[in-house]
This record gives structure tokens, C-alpha cells and sequence, in this order.
């Protein structure tokens, strides 16, 4: 008789080998970083890399889930400058209005990319890329083409530059929120289990009554909300709005989702895998700064694009390889 | 009907009004060098826009096109300005065309194989040049940008043949050459045939992957050449600039000049007139005093609008 | 009692075709009623209509009393009716549990999904089905026969009144149809009623209470299971009697001049992952060999298997005499055997492309010189084909697709005749043809072997196979069981054939 409520710790390694490997690759490099390079495990580094990757990570997260109905949102990057201007036009309101601000500001275009995808049937890779455009432009035409300043008198920048015992960034905080959040929401409710099966078999879920089109909206609007959060932080952190940047985040968001073991083709994911492969991709590039500041290797910054393929590359060969297995 | 009228002369008619709107509305539009500028930037994306019309043809895409033009690009003045470029500037010269084409063609064949072997989806397989293809260049220049004065490798940017640009010509005769491959030999038969229908294409005997990963080294090597053109106009190589956004231009010029996205069909002509349009609406913006920026959201817009009436619906 | 469903005079057409003819169907509660007929007899269109993904042109539904309109899938299933498709309707990716309760999760603390509930919950359904299984694992790393266990398990959940179940054994072994059947009776035990469709017969004998038989797109009889013999429902679905068979019109494929050469093709237990498990047969030139049987017999999967599209488990072939193993479709093209398949939507027609492109896709390579194709010679050999077939075009340039589906049939016949084959394997190549291109391309096919082709012929049409073969090889299940030489054959043996195959457990002995 099958008792699930004891815990059979093969079973859960089993089930979860995927995620716990990611971790464990991250706490592997984490021990070798902190022997090999000095300040490696110093509060500075610390912080300032959960500061740095927490944009980053919010973005793989939206994109997760995007991912995981078997989609792609390639305007993650300039929907985080756009709403980077926003946000630093909001700034002197205070953090109660910038935030929610910029964050609506990415809802919007995630509505615009639900709308094309859902609505006109566009693919998702060329809906995306034409919002990418868009935003693109919009940015630039809101701000003049220019970094916007934020108010530094108002309490904005608090989010972006402070930190809680000196170690943990507010931005980190909420990330670890809504990390939980969207682990809940996927865990424990139904429109969580939609973006599942729709990615499983999208024929299938349609078949079995489920709100498909429901939740694909609910994907890319929620993958635009993170990207207008991450926005936030950049205009937060840096003390500036700027609609040139997030150019390639979205490779990045990939990447990060890939690597956490979320099939491209969908229907299989994990939250907290996503959080760890971004993880990995940051400790990676944070560790070949301090190499190259041990002078062992002379890297310059443009290898960073190089390696995010490779990484890609790797693990795209590895579930093909699965993938070729799955199917009979 | 409205929509039939459009997905079938759509194209051309928006060409009249373009013509016929910067006619009234821009100034100094029908000067002469009004046309050599735009027929400069044109050929760049025409000669893109032909190899993704050929990838589209086979049910695939490929995202990677700007990295390689941005590769090729950075290899040519690596080669003619280095040491034994300037000793030997006749072979340094031709391996400098050479070789950029030769690592373009090596990409393309990287993203066939993956795409045609290892059956990966054509988005992702070329995400990864995507990625790293620019960042390759970058790392071989340093992420300096090269400039150099050399007239004989300039001259395929600045050089005019019958008083219009190069590369214009350039762009003709190797629309014309596509053309006449896709009519005439046995491989542009195939090519659609894998589009219209891979598996009665298969059933008939037609090697459906080595026509795929034919299809897209022929489109890196277009991109290469077109690398290569956009350094000589400007006399300069910046491996983060060259190609920026290339794949949206190419693939929109292929869309708006009546390529399918599904595949099956491979417009050749139709994806220049494409081009001609999205670069005539980026001019019309640009003359007509409006940003950089808002050209980015027409373009966006017309992508959009393009792929929604060419896609029959499913009801 | 009343019925629970009642589906009266229901009519339905795609683009001007007729799929339903005034079909009709009844199931009382409790009941499991079975739904047979040949392809294109109209049971998955109907079937769709009750279950809201079609609507219905004319004609009325009644479910438990209320006159209604089904508008999909999920009105369905409030209405008590549950499907489980041949491709499996779920998530191989997702738990058990949730393939049972997705879109239906029980709520616990703050609306929250309580898995807790939902595990208990599929648990005991699969249990009361006699299944003992992790439900917390994935869908896919369990059986065909476990899916489809879960599938009804769903049905179930959803307190279905109504389980459709379509062809759920063809991939089942005995043990895996035996523990279906005990979850059907419990269904049954249990008011439920099931809509069994399926070609295996001897299941219907097994388990079901009424017969709805189906053809042509209406509803020719309803028996008692009890009160009928296979061979009155086979010859039911055929429409063949007595008397029809003498005045049936006769095809085109008899009175053949061939004489038989030498063996061309020997094909000896073949067997695929695609449920070809034994199929033998042996070709002469100028000969016709009938593939015969009911759907899902192997006969296609033979000739796939043959042509090289599958690869083989076991089993080995010999062509001209020679060993013969081929990997692809060209391997097969160059040694000269052509395969025309079974959909031409599908697997033949490249739609945009012209007449000529279509016809000559096969024989390229002898079109091409130097890269280039031979237009002029190209051309010629399209007209050729064009007349000899009686193609009718405005131009040889036209898109296919425009063509009628007779001349598109003749079109992908003519690539395959083109290529001067030895020997042609045909699946179905009337099908969905009008009466007139039919004769057509039947004396096309007579006049092929006529001229020293060899030909295997998998045809539903059964007088296609009675007049035109020479030998038709018998199959079921995916073995090749009996053998009937011409002359001799007529409709009755060869129904009997088949419906006898049905009846006994397999030796294969040759008919003399």
C-alpha cells in the first residue's frame, strides 16, 4: 500500500534530482570560491552579488513560467529599461508609487504580448521580439534617449541600495518572496497546474476543459510584471533610469531557467531550480572577475556572452538528450 | 476580402504610398542622394533577408544572423590589418573576404546540424550563436573598434558600379542567383518541398536533413557577406554594433514580402521589396524629423501587422 | 427506463462533403452499447458532436431527458459525458493525481489545491479498479494500459454518467484488456454507461449489451450483442449480403492478362515497434497480393515497414533476390519500389506546390543535370502522365491543392509510376475518390501489372481485393494469418476469412 504522507527519501531525491543538483552545484562553487579567493565570502562581495543577480533572477523566474507553457518572451530586457524610466519618473513620489508603477508599466506590455500570442495567434518568439522593438523605442522616446536621474530625496533608492544587516539586499528579500509566492501559486493552484499541463500537451489540456487561454495571458502578463520589478531595481540600484539597458537579459532569464532544468519544450519546471541556475550563471561570472583579478586567466568582459552560450549550448545537447529518451 | 486584396499586393501597394507620401511630404527626396543612402542600408538587409527567406521556406528560423554578420565582420580587418596583411596585402586581401565567409558558413552548418540531427527547435538552436556569436567577436577584437583606410576592401561599401552603390548591385545579383537556384535546381525544389510538407518530402526520397543544413550555412553566408559590406561603408569594424537587430529586420522583410512562416514558400523577390519597404518607412520617420526610437515601434508594429494577415486563421 | 442519450436524424458536413447522413444513436443507462464501422463510416464525427467539439448541422440530442447542444469539451463533462481518446487526452508529464483531477482540484485551507485530498481521492478510484499504484509519480513512466486506467479514472472523478471509450485496446495486451474489462463492469455495476468503439470484435462479445453499426456516414442497424453472429456484424459494416454481392458493382481491377514471373519481393515475420508483430508475404511480377483485414490489422504498417519508413525489430526481406534492408525511402525509390500511403493530406500532397512539382518529386535525381532541372524533359513526362491518367488540370502549373481529391489521388499515383518501379505498395488508393476516378484508377493499377509490375494492394474495398488480387494475405492483430488464392475468392470467403481469423487463436495455415 502506497503511504505518501511517510517520507521516503529515495523517492524524494528521485523526484527532485534535478533541483538538488543545481543547488549543489552552486554550493560546490560557492566552497571553492570562498577557498581560493579572498573577500570571496566577505559581506561586500556577498551583497553586492544578491544585489547585482536580483534583477536577474526575478526575470528567469517571469520567464519560467512563460517557458514552462512551452513559450518564450523576448522582450524581457527592454520592458525592464522601459520600466526602469518609469519607475525613476515615479521616484519622486516615493517607493509606494515608483514601485507598483513599474511594475504595472511591464504588466502592460506582458498584456500586449498575451494579446498577440492569444488573441492574433502570433508565435511567441516574433510577438516578443516585436514588443522587445517597442518597448525598445518607448523607452527611448519617454526618457529623450537619456539616463533619467532618480530623486534621491525621495526613499526609492532605499530599495536598491540598502540592505538588511548589511548582508541581505531589500531587492534579495523580495525576490526570496516572490520566489515563494509563485512556488505557491504553481504548487497550490489551479491555474498554476494549467501552465503546467498546457505545456505537457496543450491538445490535451484543451480536451480535458482547462482554461488554456486563461493561463497563457496569466504567463506573459506575469513574466511582464517581473521584468517592470526588475526595472525597478535597476532604476533602484543604480540611481538612474535606463532605457539602454536589459539588451540580452532575456538570454540571461534562458539560461538561468535551462539550466534550472525547465524543458524548453515545457511542461516540467521548478521555481527554486530556476532561483539556483541563476544563481550558478551569476557565481560563475563572479568568480572570473576575482580570477581574473588573481591574474591566472585574462578575460576580458566580452567572454560573459560567450560562456552564456556554451552554458546554453551544454545544456540544450544534454535535454535533447533526455528528451530523445521521453519519446519512444 | 480585405484581406485576401492585402496578402496579395499588399506589398506593393504600401511601396506606392511610401513612394508617393515621401514625394509630397519629405523634402529632397527624389535627389540623388537620398536614393545612394538608401539603397546603402537596403542592401545589407536585402542580403540577410534572402537567406532567412530560405531557413523560413523550410519551417525553420534562425535568430543568429546579426552575431554572424558581427563575426565576419570583425574577422576581415583582424586579417588585412594584421602583420601579415600588410606584407602580403594582395593574399591578406582575399583571405580577408575569405575566411570570415568560410567561419560564416561554419556557423551556419553548426545551426543545421543541431537543428537537422539533433532535431532541436530552430529558435533555440540558434539562440545560441545568438548569444555567444557576438560575444566571440568581441572577444577576438578585444571589444576595440577597428578602423582602417583600405580602398580595395572599402570599395565593396563605397565603391558605385554604374554611379549606384555596390552593394546595391551586390544585392540584385544575388537575389537573382537565389532566384534562379530556387527555380531552376534540383535543391530549391527540395527546399520548399521540406516546407510544404517534410513528411511526404522524406516519403519521396528527398534528403530532408542535408537540405536543411544546406539551408542555413547559405544563410550565415549571406549574412557574413553582408558583415563584411556594412564594415567597408563604414570603414570600421564595431563587433557590438554591426547586425544590431538584424534578424528582426531580415525577418520582417521576409514576412512583409509574402514569405510563409510555416514555410513552403520561398519569395525571393518579395523578401527585397520587403526590405525596400521597412527601410523606405525607417527613412520616411528618420526625414520626417521623427526619433530612432519611434522608428523601432513602427517597426514593431508592421511585423505584427505582417505576420497576422499573412497567417491563414484557424477558425 | 428512458434512454440516457439519444441522438436522432443528426446530420453533418465538412465544405460541401457529407460525414452524417441522418446518423442515429441510443444508449439507456447502465449500458454498454459498442459503436462499430469502417473508416469514414461516420463514428468519430458523431461522437465529436455528442461531445461538443463539432456542431451539429440538423438533427436533435438528448441527454437524460433534455433536448441540448453540446459546446465543447468542458460542457461535456458537465453534462456527465467523459471521452477517452485513442491519443491518450492527458499529460504524460504530470502525476497521476492530477491527470485525474486537473481542472477539478479539491480546495483546502485559503482555496489552496489540498493534494492530501486529491491523492486520497485518485487512490481509491484506481483502487476500486483493482490498481495499486504511486500516484504521485509521473503519468508517463507507467504502461499504455495504466494511462488509460487513469484516464477513466478521470471520467470517474468527474462522475461521469457517460465514458466514451475509443479503440481502448489497441495497445493492450490480455492481461492489461482483462483488467479493462473488470473496471468497464464495474462501471456498469455502477449505472454507468459506456460507448465502446472498437474493431475488435471478439471484444464486443465480450463485454458489450447492444451493437450500433454504422455506415456511410448513418446508422444501418442496432442489434442485441446475444441475438448476433461476428459475421452479421462484419457483413453489416461492409453493407454486403447475398444479393448485394451479385449485383454490386464490380471494380475495375478484374480480368487481368498478367502472367506471373519470378518471385519479386519475399518478406518473412516482420515485426516493428509499431505493432507489426509477424507479417510474411511473397510478391510475384504480375502479380496482385491483397493486404486484408480490419482496421489496425498491420496492413499499412506492413507496407511502411516494407518501404523502409519503419525500422525493424525482427524480420528479414529480400528484393530481386538480393537481401534488402533499407534505411529510408530513397533506399527503396532507387532499387525501384514506389509506396503510395494511405493519406494524401498528410504524408503526399505538398499543397502550394504545382501539379507538375508534386508529380515529379520522386524522380528528380533523373530530372537533374548538373544541379539543374531538365524542365523540357520534366514537362514531358508530366504531360505523359497527365493524359495516360486522365488528370484533369487547367494547367500542369495549378497549385494541388486545388485539384479535386480523384485527380490529386492520380497525381500521387503518377510520382510513384513515374519512378518505373518494380513493385508499387498501395494503401488505399480509392480512397475518398469519386466513383468515376475510381474505375480510373483501378484499370491504371490493372494495366501496371498487366506490364510486369508487382503490386501490393491494402484495400478496405473488399471487392477491390476479391476482383483484383491474385492472392490476398489475410491479417490480424499484426500478423499475417491466412492466405486466399484467386480464383476462388469471392466477398463471402473473404468476410468469413477475417471474421474466422477473429475466432481462433493464430496458426497461419496457407489456404490452398
Amino acid at each position: 500500500m502506497f503511504n505518501e504522507s511517510s517520507f521516503d527519501l529515495r523517492k524524494y531525491l528521485g523526484n527532485n534530482s534535478n533541483t538538488l543538483g543545481v543547488w549543489l552545484a552552486f554550493g560546490l562553487l560557492v566552497l571553492f570560491g570562498v577557498m581560493r579567493y579572498e573577500n570571496f565570502g566577505g559581506a561586500y562581495n556577498i551583497s553586492s552579488f544578491l544585489n547585482y543577480n536580483a534583477m536577474f533572477i526575478i526575470i528567469a523566474l517571469g520567464m519560467c513560467f512563460v517557458i514552462m507553457t512551452g513559450g518564450i518572451d523576448l522582450s524581457v530586457g527592454s520592458v525592464a529599461a522601459f520600466s526602469s524610466v518609469i519607475a525613476a519618473y515615479l521616484s519622486p513620489y516615493g517607493l509606494l508609487i515608483a514601485l507598483p508603477g513599474g511594475i504595472l508599466a511591464g504588466m502592460t506590455f506582458g498584456a500586449i504580448n498575451a494579446f498577440l500570442i492569444t488573441g492574433m495567434r502570433i508565435p511567441p518568439f516574433i510577438a516578443t521580439l516585436s514588443t522587445m522593438l517597442g518597448a525598445k523605442g518607448g523607452a527611448l522616446v519617454i526618457s529623450d534617449a537619456q539616463t533619467v536621474s532618480v530623486d534621491w530625496d525621495s526613499n526609492f533608492t532605499q530599495l536598491g541600495m540598502d540592505k538588511i544587516y548589511n548582508i541581505l539586499p531589500w531587492t534579495m528579500l523580495i525576490v526570496i518572496i516572490v520566489a515563494i509566492a509563485f512556488w505557491i501559486v504553481l504548487q497550490y493552484t489551479q491555474i498554476g497546474r494549467t501552465v503546467l499541463a498546457v505545456g505537457g500537451s496543450e491538445d490535451a489540456s484543451k480536451l480535458m476543459g482547462l482554461k488554456v487561454t486563461r493561463a497563457k495571458v496569466f504567463v506573459y502578463v506575469v513574466s511582464g510584471g517581473c521584468a517592470g520589478l526588475a526595472g525597478v531595481f535597476l532604476a533602484s540600484g543604480f540611481g538612474a533610469g535606463q532605457p539602454l539597458e536589459g539588451i540580452g537579459w532575456e538570454l540571461t532569464a534562458i539560461a538561468s531557467v535551462v539550466v534550472g532544468g525547465t524543458l524548453l519544450t515545457g511542461g516540467v519546471g521548478s521555481i527554486f531550480a530556476t532561483v539556483a541556475g541563476a544563481l550558478v550563471l551569476g557565481l560563475v561570472f563572479n568568480m572570473l572577475n576575482f580570477e581574473n583579478g588573481l591574474g591566472t586567466i585574462n578575460l576580458s568582459a566580452y567572454w560573459q556572452m560567450v560562456i552564456r552560450g556554451l552554458f546554453l549550448l551544454l545544456v540544450i545537447l544534454l535535454q535533447a538528450r533526455v528528451s530523445m529518451r521521453y519519446s519512444k | 476580402m480585405m484581406l485576401t486584396l492585402a496578402r496579395k499586393h499588399g506589398g506593393l501597394m504600401a511601396l506606392a504610398i511610401l513612394i508617393i507620401f515621401n514625394i509630397l511630404v519629405t523634402p529632397n527626396f527624389l535627389q540623388l542622394q537620398t536614393l545612394f543612402v538608401n539603397i546603402s542600408q537596403v542592401a545589407t538587409i536585402a542580403i540577410v533577408a534572402i537567406g532567412i527567406t530560405l531557413v523560413i521556406a523550410t519551417g525553420g528560423i534562425d535568430l543568429s544572423v546579426g552575431a554572424v554578420m558581427a563575426l565576419a565582420g570583425a574577422i576581415a580587418p583582424l586579417i588585412f590589418l594584421s602583420e601579415f596583411g600588410q606584407s602580403y596585402p594582395v593574399i591578406g586581401l582575399i583571405l580577408a573576404f575569405t575566411v570570415p565567409l568560410i567561419v560564416a558558413v561554419v556557423c551556419g552548418a553548426f545551426n543545421g546540424l543541431l537543428i537537422s540531427q539533433l532535431k532541436i527547435q530552430p529558435i533555440i538552436a540558434t539562440l545560441i550563436l545568438f548569444i555567444s556569436g557576438r560575444g566571440i567577436a568581441q572577444v577576438l577584437t578585444n571589444g576595440n573598434l577597428q578602423t582602417f583606410s583600405n580602398p580595395y576592401f572599402s570599395y565593396i561599401g563605397t565603391g558605385k558600379v554604374l554611379g549606384l552603390p555596390f552593394q546595391g548591385w551586390l544585392a540584385i545579383i544575388l537575389a537573382i542567383i537565389v532566384y534562379l537556384m530556387m527555380t531552376r535546381t534540383v535543391f530549391g525544389r527540395q527546399i520548399l518541398a521540406v516546407g510544404g510538407n517534410e513528411t511526404a518530402a522524406q516519403l519521396s526520397g528527398i534528403p530532408v536533413r542535408r537540405v536543411k543544413t544546406r539551408v542555413y550555412m547559405i544563410c550565415a553566408f549571406l549574412a557574413g557577406i553582408a558583415g563584411l559590406v556594412v564594415v567597408a561603408i563604414n570603414s570600421a569594424s564595431d563587433a557590438a554594433k554591426n547586425g544590431n537587430l538584424m534578424e528582426l529586420d531580415a525577418i520582417a522583410a521576409a514576412v512583409v514580402g509574402g514569405t510563409l512562416l510555416q514555410g513552403g514558400k520561398a519569395p525571393i523577390f518579395g523578401a527585397i521589396l520587403g526590405a525596400v519597404i521597412i527601410q523606405l518607412v525607417k527613412y520616411t520617420l528618420l526625414a520626417n524629423g521623427i526619433e530612432d526610437e519611434v522608428a523601432l515601434i513602427a517597426k514593431a508594429l508592421i511585423i505584427v501587422l505582417a505576420v497576422y494577415i499573412q497567417n491563414p486563421h484557424k477558425g | 427506463m428512458h434512454p440516457l442519450i439519444q441522438m436522432n436524424r443528426i446530420t453533418k458536413s465538412f465544405s460541401g462533403v457529407i460525414a452524417l447522413n441522418e446518423a442515429a444513436l441510443e444508449i439507456t443507462p447502465g449500458e454498454v452499447h459498442a459503436l462499430i464501422g469502417q473508416n469514414g463510416a461516420g463514428k468519430s464525427t458523431l461522437i465529436k458532436i455528442l461531445t461538443g467539439v463539432y456542431t451539429k448541422d440538423g438533427g436533435d440530442v438528448t441527454i437524460d431527458n433534455q433536448q441540448l447542444t453540446i459546446t465543447g469539451p468542458r460542457d461535456a463533462q458537465k453534462h456527465g459525458i467523459a471521452t477517452i481518446y485513442q491519443e491518450l487526452n492527458l499529460v504524460p508529464l504530470r502525476t497521476v493525481t492530477e491527470n485525474i483531477v486537473l481542472g477539478y482540484e479539491p480546495r483546502g485551507f485559503g482555496g489552496l489545491i489540498d493534494w492530501k485530498a486529491a491523492h486520497k481521492k485518485s487512490r481509491e478510484i484506481l483502487n476500486s479498479f483493482g490498481l495499486n499504484i504511486d500516484v504521485t509519480q509521473a503519468l508517463g513512466s507507467y504502461s499504455t494500459a495504466i494511462q488509460q486506467l487513469v484516464a477513466i479514472a478521470r471520467a470517474v472523478s468527474l462522475n461521469a454518467k457517460l465514458v466514451i471509450m475509443d479503440e481502448p485496446t489497441s495497445s493492450l495486451d490480455d492481461k492489461e484488456v482483462d483488467m479493462l474489462f473488470g473496471v468497464v463492469r464495474s462501471l456498469k455495476a455502477t449505472g454507468v454507461s459506456v460507448l465502446y468503439v472498437s474493431h475488435f470484435l471478439d471484444e464486443l462479445f465480450a463485454i458489450c449489451d447492444r451493437v450500433t453499426i454504422m455506415r456511410d456516414g448513418q446508422t444501418v442497424d442496432v442489434k442485441t450483442i446475444a441475438e448476433s453472429t461476428k459475421l452479421e456484424l462484419i457483413a453489416s459494416m461492409l453493407g454486403r449480403d447475398a444479393a448485394e454481392i451479385e449485383a454490386a458493382g464490380s471494380t475495375e481491377l478484374g480480368g487481368g492478362e498478367n502472367t506471373l514471373g519470378e518471385v519479386l519481393f519475399e518478406a518473412e515475420n516482420l515485426s516493428t515497434s509499431q505493432h507489426l508483430h509477424a507479417s510474411s508475404l511473397s510478391v510475384r511480377r504480375g502479380e496482385i497480393v491483397g493486404l486484408g483485414g480490419l482496421l489496425g490489422s498491420g496492413r499499412t504498417e506492413t507496407g511502411r515497414a516494407i518501404f523502409g519508413m519503419d525500422r525493424l525489430k525482427h524480420g528479414n526481406m529480400t528484393f530481386k533476390g538480393a537481401a534488402f534492408n533499407p534505411t529510408k525511402a530513397r533506399d527503396s525509390i532507387n532499387l525501384g519500389i514506389g509506396f503510395l500511403t494511405e493519406d494524401r493530406k498528410i504524408e503526399g500532397i505538398i499543397p502550394d506546390m504545382s501539379v507538375r512539382e508534386n508529380l515529379t518529386l520522386a524522380i528528380l535525381p533523373s530530372l537533374t543535370v548538373n544541379g539543374q532541372i531538365d524542365r523540357k524533359k520534366e514537362k514531358e513526362i508530366v504531360q505523359y502522365y497527365v493524359d495516360a491518367l486522365g488528370i484533369k488540370i487547367a494547367h500542369m502549373d495549378q497549385p494541388i491543392k486545388e485539384l479535386s481529391g480523384g485527380n490529386q489521388q492520380k497525381v500521387l499515383l503518377a510520382r510513384w509510376l513515374a519512378i518505373k518501379p518494380d513493385f508499387l505498395i498501395l494503401d488505399e488508393p480509392t480512397r475518398g475518390v469519386d466513383v468515376g476516378a475510381k474505375f480510373e484508377i483501378q484499370a491504371i493499377i490493372r494495366e501496371y501489372v498487366d506490364s510486369g509490375g508487382g503490386l501490393l494492394l491494402i484495400s478496405s474495398e473488399f471487392d477491390e481485393l476479391v476482383e483484383g488480387a491474385d492472392r490476398i494475405v489475410v491479417m490480424q492483430d499484426g500478423k499475417s494469418v491466412t492466405e486466399l488464392k484467386n480464383p476462388g475468392i469471392t466477398e463471402q470467403t473473404l468476410v468469413k476469412a477475417i471474421a474466422h481469423s477473429h475466432d481462433t487463436p493464430q496458426t497461419a495455415p496457407e489456404a490452398a
